[in-house]
């Protein structure tokens, strides 16, 4: 792999790594802070209209990661398509509610809080917060904290997805492909090769100005 | 007796106004010395006021929702949108929720809902705007939206549409965000937005000095009707919509001659921190 290639790469596959943990640990801290069972970040994919779950703390940490369910069901779906911020309590008394949850996750919360995750003018998913204490009165001060957090989660997830996106990119038969596989065939060539080759791109250059 | 021209169907000059119009245009207003909460809506039930809740659907049959004029749905087909009766309810359990708010300060009034959820994220968009758009088409009174977009090649559509129906007396009241997002109707001039105060009482309104979000209304832990005929607790501006939604309905069928601009002014002089 060349320098560039590797370079870039690195950039690449690394940040696909560290912005997983950045969302984990944004789950792990919403998780903590409203001293919630479980705390979960869905990603909306586009392609195939749906939430997938992308990071999970608590309940339900082991078994989530890439499940799927559909992107306008439930509260969640409610969430993502009208972009507004949910808390409910008591959800086990929806019974088509229940039956869901158990059957999509397993585990059936009696509260949710929903906040859509956005960026600029797309909806990139949703942040849940599962089952806060029961004997503590909510307060709008909370449901403004996970507008916070949510803004958090959302610069997250937007890195996330541009990191697969250009890994994608780096990896198919695309333009920047085929600029990353022509550096490589520069930098193992031998030195009259890489001079021709860069003479080349030089006369590009100018014919592009 | 006089005609007044808003009780006639005779068209008035819209364009311009000639002097031998004039008497034509002569509008009947009576506001009292001070718009109080019983001035607003003392002793109203909402009767003859048609509001739509354009959400997830309404559950039929909910013992907190009670009857519901007519159900429809707007879906996406390969045709294009289609805009048809329902029957399949409610697909969340929030447009039931907010039935039962609006229905509970208006018990008299009738209900139509319009489900706009159900063509998956791809499709929320087109189908929110032609869900407004058939609700505004319908003229209803007031049309109860605890939703929002913000994709950015339907803002000036909706905008015609929030302004179309102001002019044609329907109230749009929105939810607005609870963090300053661009994220549409709510941010309109022509509607009435709507964040939550902490306050348990669902009669009150506080009217905010600082827009866009002009009014505050009940949002926090309210108890709602759900999907089974269950109630649930809930919190969340868009809960807060249809109180306003509710109240507005009240006023209405208590002074149905007010326009949009008078209603919003009869719901701001009415709000518990407004004082005369």
């Amino acid at each position: 792999m060349s320098d560039l290639r590797a370079a870039v790469g690195a950039g690449v596959f690394g940040a696909d790594e560290a912005f997983r943990a950045l969302l984990q640990a944004t789950v792990e801290t919403a998780r903590s802070i409203f001293k919630a069972k479980a705390s979960s970040v869905f990603l909306l994919d586009e392609g195939t209209d749906e939430l997938v779950f992308e990071a999970v703390a608590g309940e339900g940490a082991d078994t989530l990661i890439g499940k799927r369910l559909p992107s306008d069901t439930g509260v969640a779906g409610w969430v993502l398509v009208t972009r507004q911020p949910l808390v409910v309590e008591d959800l086990t008394k929806d019974t088509r509610f229940a039956r869901d949850a158990a059957e999509s996750t397993g585990y059936v919360p009696r509260g949710l809080m929903a906040v859509p995750l956005l960026e600029e003018d797309r909806a990139l998913g949703v942040l849940e917060v599962l089952d806060r204490p029961e004997d503590s009165a909510f307060t709008l001060a909370e449901m403004d904290l996970l507008g916070l957090f949510a803004n958090q989660a959302a610069i997250a997830l937007s890195l996330l997805q541009r990191a697969r996106r250009a890994k994608a990119a780096l990896d198919g038969e695309g333009e920047l492909a085929a600029v990353a596989q022509f550096a490589a065939r520069l930098e193992e060539a031998d030195e009259d090769k890489r001079e021709a080759g860069l003479a080349l791109l030089r006369a590009l250059g100018t014919l592009l100005d | 007796m006089t005609v007044l021209a808003h009780e006639s169907d005779e068209e008035l000059p819209a364009w311009s106004l000639p002097a031998s119009a004039e008497d034509a245009l002569r509008v009947h207003s009576p506001w009292p010395p001070e718009v109080s909460r019983e001035w607003a809506w003392g002793g109203a039930t909402g009767a003859g006021v048609r509001v739509c809740i354009l959400d997830s659907g309404v559950e039929l049959g909910h013992p907190l929702v009670g009857e519901v004029q007519r159900s429809v749905a707007v879906t996406k087909s390969e045709d294009g949108i289609v805009i048809a009766d329902d029957d399949a309810g409610d697909l969340c359990g929030h447009g039931t929720a907010c039935a039962g708010i609006v229905r509970m300060l208006a018990p008299a009034c009738e209900l139509t809902s319009v489900r706009v959820l159900g063509a998956g994220y791809t499709g929320s968009a087109a189908v929110l705007m032609a869900g407004l758009e058939w609700a505004i088409e319908q003229r209803f009174d007031i049309i109860n939206m605890s939703l929002s977009t913000t994709k950015k090649q339907y803002v000036d559509r909706l905008h015609e549409l929030a302004d179309a129906a102001y002019f044609k007396r329907t109230m749009l009241v929105a939810s607005a965000h609870n963090m300053p997002v661009d994220s549409f109707p709510w941010r309109f001039a022509s509607v009435i937005s709507v964040g939550s105060h902490e306050s348990p009482d669902p009669y009150l309104v506080y009217a905010n000095p600082s827009p866009p979000v002009e009014f505050f209304a009940r949002g926090l832990m309210v108890e709602v009707a759900w999907l089974g005929g269950e109630t649930i607790t809930a919190t969340g501006n868009s809960f807060a919509t249809p109180h306003v939604a509710g109240l507005a309905a009240l006023i209405l069928s208590k002074h149905p001659h007010l326009t949009p601009f008078q209603l919003k002014s009869a719901l701001h002089l009415a709000a518990g921190n407004v004082e005369a």
